[in-house]
C-alpha cells in the first residue's frame, strides 16, 4: 500500500475503532451468561473518529425497553437490539452529555429504586396519611 | 474552626436523589478516568468528603489556564465540584482586590492550616524577583509563604509544571517550575498549554474524593490522564499501523484523515488525554481538526525544534528511540523512519 493511493469512501468515517469494541461487548455478554458478572464500558475513555460513535450506536440499535431518568439533568437508558446490552447516556441540566456508557447486565443498577429514596418516599407517603 | 459540610450533605441539600447520586458517581469516575468498577468506592468516599479550601496563585502566565478552566462549557458535575470546594483566593476570579485579597489569602491559610490545596499557574522568575510581583510581594516569596501550611500543591499548565514559555531559551527571567522551589510538599504537575479543562477539575475532584493526590508519573503528572500517549489512543492510529500518512496538509491523505506523523505530529511521545477527553465540550482535539499534536504537555516543548518536522528527524530527543522501534520490525515504524530520514535529508539540503 502506498501513501499516494486514493482514499475511498470505505476509509471514511470508519477508522477501525468500532470493531474491537463490538468484540469486547461480545465477550462481556458471554461473561454475563456464564457467570452473571456485569460489565460497564466507559465510552469516554476510548478513541473514536468522526462518525464512529454514531456508527456504534447505530450498530447496537434499539431494543424493547427504554427509560428516562430526571436527576441532575436527564439520562436515557435503553436496551439495545442485543438483549443484556444497554446504552446509557447522562446529560447535565444544560442538556450537555456528561457520560456515555455501555452496560452489559440484566438491569442497570440506576434503574432500580434505591433504599435511601424508598425510605424518604415512605416518610412522605406516611405524612399524607397523618 | 467551623464544621464544613460533606459533599454528600451538599448534594442532599440540593435535593439530589440517590439515583442522582449514583449518576454523579458514574460521571465522576468517568472524568477521573477511573474504571467503572471504582464507582462504589467513589460513592463511599464522596459521601464523607469535606469541602477543601483552595488558594490559586498566578505568576508568570498568560491566564490561558484559567480561561481554559472557566470558559469551558462547565457541566453540572464540575459545577458541583466547584460548589464543593472553597476557592478562597484567585486573582482573576475573586471580587476582592489589594489588601482585602491578601487578607483573604491569609485567612484561608490560617483557618485551614495543614489542609488546604495550593494551585499555581505560571512560572517563577529567579533572575530578578522584581520581574513579577503581586501586592509588592515577589512570586517566589508568595509561593514559599503560601505553601508552608498547604497539604499539597498542584502546578497547573506547562509554565508552572516545567517553566513553559517564560522558561524557553534564552529564559530571560530565570523562570523555574514550582517543583524546583517546593520540595517538602507533594507537588502534582498538570501540564498543557493550556491543560484540558476537565483534567484540571478531575484532579480537584480526586483530591476532594480521596483527600490525596492521585498516582503520578516520573514528571509528577497524574497517570489517569498522562498515563498513555496521544498516539496510543488516537483514532487515526489504525492508519499509522497501515502506513497511511498525510504528506501535506491538503493532499488526499489529509482529506481522508490519515495519520499526521510525517507532518510533525508529536503524539507518539506526548502523554496527555486530548485523544479521548477532547476539547470544547468533547467536540474534537487538534488531530481531529487536521493538525499535528505539538506536544504541549511535555517538558520544554518550545525548545524541541520545529512543530512540523517528523519525530524521526531527531527532534524531541526521540529519533533514536523511534529508529530503534523501526529496527525491531514494527512494519510501519520502518516506513515512517525511512520517510523521516528522507524528510531530514530534505531539510538539511534546503536548510
Amino acid at each position: 500500500m502506498t501513501t499516494t493511493e486514493t482514499a475511498t469512501a470505505r476509509d471514511y468515517p470508519f477508522h477501525g475503532n468500532v470493531r474491537p469494541l463490538l468484540a469486547e461487548i461480545l465477550h462481556a455478554v458471554d461473561r454475563l451468561l456464564d457467570t452473571g458478572e456485569p460489565t460497564t464500558i466507559d465510552l469516554a475513555s476510548l478513541p473514536f473518529g468522526p462518525g464512529e460513535l454514531a456508527y456504534l450506536e447505530e450498530t447496537l440499535g434499539t431494543g424493547e425497553l427504554s427509560a428516562n431518568l430526571d436527576a441532575l439533568g436527564s439520562s436515557r437508558i435503553r436496551e439495545t437490539a442485543f438483549p443484556g446490552v444497554w446504552w446509557l447516556e447522562h446529560r447535565n441540566v444544560h442538556d450537555e452529555i456528561v457520560g456515555r456508557f455501555v452496560e452489559i447486565t440484566r438491569t442497570p443498577e440506576i434503574l432500580s429504586s434505591q433504599d435511601a429514596d424508598i425510605t424518604a418516599g415512605r416518610a412522605r407517603l406516611g405524612d399524607q396519611l397523618d | 474552626m467551623k464544621r464544613t459540610p460533606t459533599v454528600g450533605e451538599i448534594l442532599q441539600a440540593k435535593g439530589v436523589s440517590r439515583r442522582g447520586f449514583l449518576k454523579y458517581c458514574a460521571t465522576t469516575a468517568s472524568i477521573l478516568a477511573l474504571p467503572p468498577t471504582m464507582i462504589p468506592r467513589i460513592a463511599e468516599a464522596i459521601e464523607s468528603a469535606r469541602r477543601p479550601s483552595v488558594i490559586w496563585l498566578s505568576f508568570q502566565e498568560c491566564t490561558g489556564c484559567t480561561e481554559s478552566l472557566t470558559r469551558s462549557a462547565t457541566p453540572t458535575v464540575e459545577g458541583l465540584i466547584f460548589d464543593a470546594i472553597s476557592l478562597d483566593y484567585h486573582h482573576t476570579l475573586q471580587a476582592a482586590a489589594g489588601d482585602q485579597a491578601e487578607a483573604a489569602r491569609h485567612a484561608a491559610m490560617e483557618e485551614n492550616n495543614g489542609d488546604y490545596l495550593v494551585l499555581v499557574d505560571g512560572s517563577i522568575p529567579l533572575a530578578n524577583p522584581g520581574f513579577s510581583t503581586i501586592a509588592g510581594i515577589s512570586n517566589v516569596d508568595m509561593l514559599r509563604e503560601t505553601v508552608a501550611g498547604a497539604k499539597a500543591v498542584v502546578a497547573i499548565g506547562s509554565c508552572a509544571a516545567f517553566g513553559g514559555i517564560p522558561g524557553a531559551d534564552p529564559n530571560p527571567t530565570g523562570a523555574v517550575a514550582v517543583s524546583e522551589l517546593v520540595t517538602d510538599k507533594p507537588v502534582m504537575n498538570v501540564p498543557g498549554c493550556p491543560p484540558i479543562p476537565i483534567v484540571m477539575t478531575a484532579v480537584l475532584a480526586h483530591f476532594l474524593t480521596f483527600g490525596e493526590l492521585p498516582a503520578l508519573d516520573k514528571h509528577g503528572r497524574p497517570l489517569a490522564f498522562y498515563g498513555t500517549t496521544i498516539h496510543d489512543r488516537c483514532y487515526r492510529r489504525p492508519f499509522y499501523e497501515q502506513g497511511r500518512f498525510a504528506e501535506t496538509f491538503d493532499d488526499e491523505g489529509a482529506k481522508a484523515g490519515w495519520c499526521l506523523y510525517k507532518l510533525g505530529c508529536k503524539g507518539p511521545i506526548t502523554y496527555n488525554a486530548c485523544a479521548t477527553t477532547k476539547w470544547n465540550s468533547g467536540t474534537s482535539f487538534p488531530i481531529e481538526a487536521g493538525h499535528p499534536c505539538l506536544g504541549c504537555s511535555e517538558p520544554d516543548f518550545w525548545d524541541k525544534g520545529g512543530f512540523y518536522e517528523p519525530l524521526s528527524t531527531g527532534n524531541f530527543d526521540s529519533g533514536a528511540k523511534l529508529a530503534g522501534a523501526a529496527a525491531v520490525g514494527a512494519a510501519l515504524g520502518a516506513v515512517a523512519a525511512t520517510a523521516g530520514r528522507r524528510r531530514q535529508a530534505k531539510y538539511t539540503k534546503e536548510g
